[in-house]
């Protein structure tokens, strides 16, 4: 389990290409890179742990994500009071009822007597509560929304340090894939997929629409953060004097001062986990669920309990992508439920791990810079290629025009053919499994 | 007796036409999913994107057709660029099955690889997709709007409710009716649509007496590549042509496969009329019906929605979880592996 040389110069020329990018770019667009790079590589991780070890294939790492950075917005705004007042507590209330409905129809189904009866009794005790939840919850999200919809009109926050966000995410997560797994967990593997497909979609449609609790697709704006402003660097006598003296221009000096805090602290995170990770895989526990992944009748025979152990590495996995988007929102500084897109959350951690080397908690790791590294510069280097495709034709055409136009679509063509030519000269990846 | 009548043709204005049309769009997806579970074995991630595929290829033929003054009066042009989109998906599929597919299948991988190998094509063709024609909404429908419009209902009946049948949603029955007879008679009557069904019931024996696996291979290609287009074209002149909404499809559309039951035809029509009108229903207003069919006293004052738009996806998931739940492999018994 440990790294061959290969593995390390793998790593040297993936963090060549990003320092390259501060050397002839911008040391502001190479930090960017890395510190979204660590959070990829740490969704990547999260997949990691469900696929290559368990070989669970979760298509819903998008909801995880978003989840996780609801938990950002829930932990660290501050709070609306006249909100609260409005209607605080009838959406505590209006989510016990729902809460106790589930719960009921569950009893229902267990204890009401088989047949006609049951399926009945479980579909009214849903009906009835659907309708009680919605009479109470329907007149306190008006309320709550109609306290200054222009900058609040949402329950805010607990306004507690956005670092504990962190776990919180990662707990929301964790809770929405004990749910799935409890229903969707020991069905075949497609229909695991459609399932947390699925979810993913609930989520988002949820954060887009229940203004009450996420502010919807008016986004929230102006999460606090965990390290100092750009403009209070800027202000800080000491901090320009010490900058102009080493030779930099402060405002730049500020901007990448607080990217670098960012990465540390997400470096942190990710060698945490990374150890964890690789603590967890080289340990009985980890043989086991690679025991399972190889063959779940033979783990069976040896009295392992399948659907148990599988429920638990989702968990563990989801809630790691919980993390990561608690964090990434964290680093955006704001929650905009529009922008979270499938290709972009799910399939494209899918190819960090799969071109990574699913299996392999560095190669993982590995993907993730990659090929986020990838995703940022395909765009201008796709720009370049097409600039000079079309620097024959001439000006004006409209092939011309459309070719530079679309230029910007290269990043998916590129992504596919990556996952495809991975899949098919080096299925195991960049670092295999050992 | 009024009073119900307009409740009726509300029910019908709103909810049942639209789901009908829906229903079908979902059904000739579902049927090339399914087509693919059964002879190919695999889920096909990229079975949406292949619909918005087919469906810019028709796109950009009507705009040729149009440019040169072709039209087909009261019908879409669109009808007449179908046959193009359909042999230009063909080719496209086909060229993906000898490039990609094709290796899996001689190496006998498990379906989940295929899956991934799925999405790593949806990608490819999405990003195709949008570097053809771009990532915005295009519209293609021509020729007569509506069948009936609301008002010219309202005066033929005399009735305060309005039904408007929109061309596009009566063509979109009608197409997929003729599509769907076509295809059971296809599977049912020929020799190539046996062979088909033989393979999908079981390989080893198919393999036995004869049956040319990439022959078949082939075909199903083929016809899945005419139905994803069918269901595309017909999606994008009822609604509108958009990329992204096309991904989006792949959701209720394997919820219509799986609720009738994978790798089942017919299964996948009913599934696909299932999941239509369960969306429609759950997330329509019945302000309007209730406000008929109720007492004065009672007319409620809310929307009565049970449940807002865009939430359509949780409504498909449900009734996928349900059915997983209670019979793992569909209404119309699929295979299940």
């Amino acid at each position: 389990m440990t790294l061959h040389p290969r593995d390390i110069i793998l790593f040297f020329v993936v963090f060549g290409l990003i320092a390259a990018t501060g050397f002839f770019q911008s040391w502001n667009v190479a930090l960017g890179i890395l510190n979204m790079g660590l959070i990829s590589a740490i969704m990547a991780l999260g997949v990691n742990m469900q696929w290559g070890y368990a070989g669970l294939f979760n298509i819903g790492v998008m909801g995880f994500v978003a989840l996780g950075g609801l938990g950002a917005v829930l932990v660290s705004m501050p709070p609306v009071n006249e909100a609260w007042a409005a209607g605080g507590l009838r959406v505590i209330a209006a989510i016990a009822i729902g809460v106790a409905t589930i719960v009921a129809a569950l009893q229902g189904m267990k204890r009401l007597p088989k047949g006609r009866v049951n399926i009945l009794g479980v579909i009214g005790i849903l009906i009835v509560g659907f309708f009680i939840y919605r009479a109470v919850l329907d007149p306190a999200t008006a309320a709550i929304e109609g306290v200054n919809p222009a900058a609040t009109g949402y329950l805010g926050g607990l306004g507690l340090p956005v670092l504990l966000s962190w776990p919180v995410g990662g707990l929301l997560a964790a809770g929405a894939a004990w749910a799935i797994g409890k229903t969707a967990l020991g069905l075949r593997s497609d229909y695991l997929a459609i399932a947390t497909l699925g979810i993913a979609e609930i989520v988002i449609a949820m954060m887009k629409n229940e203004d009450w609790l996420s502010r919807g697709v008016k986004n929230v704006i102006g999460i606090p953060r965990p390290v100092p402003y750009e403009i209070d660097l800027q202000n800080d006598p000491s901090f320009v004097e010490r900058m102009t003296s080493w030779g930099f221009d402060p405002v730049t000096a500020s901007s990448i001062t607080v990217k670098l805090a960012y990465t540390g602290l997400f470096l942190v995170v990710l060698i945490i986990l990374l150890w964890m990770a690789q603590a967890a895989l080289a340990s009985p526990w980890g043989r086991m669920m690679r025991a399972i992944r190889d063959n779940e009748d033979a783990a069976e025979a040896m009295g392992k309990d399948v659907t148990a152990r599988h429920l638990q590495i989702f968990i563990l996995g989801s809630a790691v992508c919980g993390l990561a988007g608690a964090m990434m929102t964290t680093l955006d500084g704001q929650l905009t439920p529009g922008t979270y897109q499938p290709l972009r959350f799910t399939f494209l951690v899918w190819v960090m791990v799969i071109v990574g080397g699913s299996g392999n908690n560095f190669g993982a790791v590995l993907g993730g810079f990659l090929i986020w590294y990838l995703w940022v510069m395909v765009e201008p280097f796709g720009a370049s290629l097409i600039g000079f495709v079309t620097s024959g034709m001439a000006d004006g055409t409209w092939l011309k025009e459309h070719l530079l136009e679309s230029a910007a679509h290269m990043r998916l063509l590129t992504m596919g053919l990556i996952l495809l030519l991975v899949l098919r000269f080096s299925p195991r990846g960049l670092i295999p499994e050992r | 007796m009024i009073d119900l009548l307009n409740a009726i043709v509300a029910l019908a204005n709103f909810v049942i036409v639209p789901a009908i049309a829906y229903g079908s769009q979902l059904a000739l997806g579902a049927l090339g999913v399914t087509l693919i579970y059964g002879i190919l074995r695999f889920s096909n991630f990229a079975h949406g994107d292949t619909m918005a595929f087919g469906a810019m290829v028709t796109i950009l033929a009507t705009w040729g057709l149009q440019s040169l003054g072709v039209n087909l009066g009261i019908f879409p042009t669109a009808l007449l660029a179908l046959p193009i989109g359909i042999a230009g998906t063909a080719l496209l599929v086909l060229a993906t099955d000898k490039m990609v597919y094709q290796f899996y299948r001689e190496q006998k991988a498990a379906p989940v690889i295929l899956v991934i190998v799925s999405m790593g094509v949806m990608f490819i063709m999405n990003g195709l997709v949008r570097f053809i024609i771009g990532p915005d909404d295009q519209r293609f429908a021509d020729g007569a709007r509506f069948i009936i419009t609301a008002r010219d209902f309202k005066e033929l009946t005399g009735l305060e409710e309005g039904l408007a049948i929109k061309s596009t949603a009566a063509l979109t029955v009608v197409v997929a009716i003729i599509v769907v007879m076509l295809l059971f008679w296809f599977l049912n009557n020929t020799r190539t649509g046996k062979s088909m069904r033989a393979f999908s019931d079981n390989e080893d024996l198919a393999l036995l007496s004869g049956i040319n696996p990439e022959r078949v291979v082939m075909i199903t290609w083929i016809i899945v590549a005419a139905l994803a287009t069918t269901a595309g074209v017909l999606y994008g002149l009822d609604k509108s042509f958009k990329p992204f909404t096309y991904f989006q499809l792949l959701l209720p559309i394997f919820a219509s496969a799986i609720v009738g039951g994978l790798g089942n035809p017919l299964g996948a029509i009913a599934g696909g009329f299932v999941i239509a009108f369960s969306e429609v229903t759950v997330t329509y207003a019945f302000k309007k019906v209730a406000g008929y069919l109720l007492p004065e006293a009672w007319e409620p004052d809310s929307l009565v929605q049970l449940l807002s738009t865009d939430y359509k996806f949780a409504v498909s998931f449900a009734i996928l979880v349900i059915v997983l739940l209670f019979k793992p492999t569909g209404l119309f018994s699929g295979k299940a592996l």
